[in-house]
């Protein structure tokens, strides 16, 4: 393991795969809870915080029971388990040490167990860093890191496309394009202007 | 009349996917070809229909407050079955639907399905609803798919459409052009139904 590839899984989640714009992943939130600014903050500290337990959690959970177990291709069913049970267990822990964060960021744990990002990014760090022969303690450093740095890309698309929208909130827009429509083409332009980052190199 | 009913809503008024914005995410990843619309159309289709038979025969044996729990197990069998039929017959059509496949545990068009028709509806009633919102999203699949690969690649099903001068348009199979087909496609219905709406209202006072 060395950090020039350690940062490169930072960037890479972050802006060159980025993972609403690039991989298509988590769009029902990045559509629904970005029409203000401080709601899309919060759903985007929520996420991050999520993605982050759910990497670590279910690295454990592939690693120490899946694999011994010889029960690999039930990974769909424990991971969805696992995050649900996750998200329940952060809310219920929030609730009674942290009241003021959790009246911030309550509303958006339950949205989280279907957001396809937290699922995604399970299976995206199986796919890249545990069947592709890194050492254990390697593959756990790149997991957890990469599922923070993945829910940071999701924070900056939704916080980027919320600035956007409440900025064009009095434009004039056809009618007919206006709410979902034309935040779909704004994402596209976005998507665009993140597909420059993809001639970055780092590492 | 009204089996038929619910077999044709899923279709067109309540199209799950241009309608209630429901399954966005495989929606714009897959459909870089129609081939791959069509195959993850028919996958989501097949867990649909299973995951609302299994809800609606055991929907009074499973408590309310714990009702998400379930859902979510009995919809993850149905995609573990997918996932492993799928990439034992159909390898090539797995390796490029990828990630998306498991991700159809979290599709939402599945669990708001489960929750908000098979768990109050009978058997038959629940399976003409999974048919109709499975058909609903593998023709809106099926179109942008069909947009995307014409215009990215010039080919449908693989077979060019355009004459060899075509300059292929590269942006559309990447993702912004999913973006822009999508909020074109969805900004396109709202003109149809304006258009309806005046043509139904013009039809019941002719005058004004």
């Amino acid at each position: 393991m060395d950090l020039g590839h350690l940062l490169a899984v930072v960037v890479g989640a972050i802006f060159v795969s980025n993972f609403v714009l690039m991989r298509y992943l988590g769009l029902c939130p990045f559509v629904g809870v970005s029409k203000d600014l401080d709601s899309a903050v919060g759903m985007g500290m929520a996420v991050i915080f999520v993605m982050t337990l759910a990497s670590l959690a279910t690295w454990f959970v592939y690693t120490y029971l899946l694999v011994p177990l010889g029960i690999v291709y039930l990974r769909t069913i424990a991971f969805i388990l696992v995050i649900a049970t996750l998200v329940q267990f952060v809310e219920m822990v929030m609730e009674k040490t942290a009241p003021a964060l959790h009246r911030s960021l309550g509303i958006y744990l339950p949205l989280i167990t279907t957001n396809c990002a937290v699922l995604g990014v399970a299976v995206v760090n199986v796919d890249e860093f545990m069947v592709t022969g890194i050492a254990r303690n390697a593959s756990f450093i790149y997991t957890v890191v990469h599922g923070f740095a993945a829910g940071v890309g999701f924070t900056l698309a939704l916080v980027l496309m919320a600035a956007i929208r409440e900025r064009i909130q009095l434009d004039a827009i056809p009618k007919s394009m206006r709410g979902i429509p034309i935040t779909f083409v704004i994402a596209g332009l976005m998507a665009i202007a993140f597909l420059g980052f993809t001639g970055l190199r780092v590492g | 009349m009204s089996s038929m009913r619910e077999l044709v809503k899923g279709v067109y008024r309540e199209n799950p996917v241009f309608r209630l914005a429901l399954g966005l995410c495989p929606t714009l990843a897959v459909t870089t070809s129609v081939e791959n619309g069509l195959g993850m159309g028919a996958a989501a289709t097949f867990v649909l229909l299973g995951s609302n038979v299994v809800i609606s025969l055991l929907r009074k044996l499973i408590p309310a407050r714990v009702r998400i729990p379930c859902f979510i197990i009995v919809i993850a069998s149905f995609v573990t079955i997918v996932e492993l039929v799928m990439g034992a017959y159909l390898p090539e059509l797995s390796k490029s639907l990828g990630i998306f496949i498991p991700l159809i545990v979290v599709n939402c068009i599945i669990m708001a399905r489960a929750e908000a028709f098979a768990a109050k509806s009978g058997l038959r009633a629940s399976i003409l609803d999974a048919v109709g919102m499975g058909i609903g999203f593998t023709l809106a699949l099926v179109v942008i798919g069909t947009i995307r690969e014409v215009l990215g690649d010039g080919k449908l099903f693989g077979y060019m459409v355009f004459g060899p001068k075509f300059q292929p348009v590269l942006l559309m199979l990447l993702a912004p052009g999913g973006f822009i087909t999508m909020g074109l496609l969805m900004g396109y219905l709202n003109v149809l139904d304006a258009r309806a709406a005046r043509k139904a209202d013009a039809a019941r006072n002719p005058k004004g």
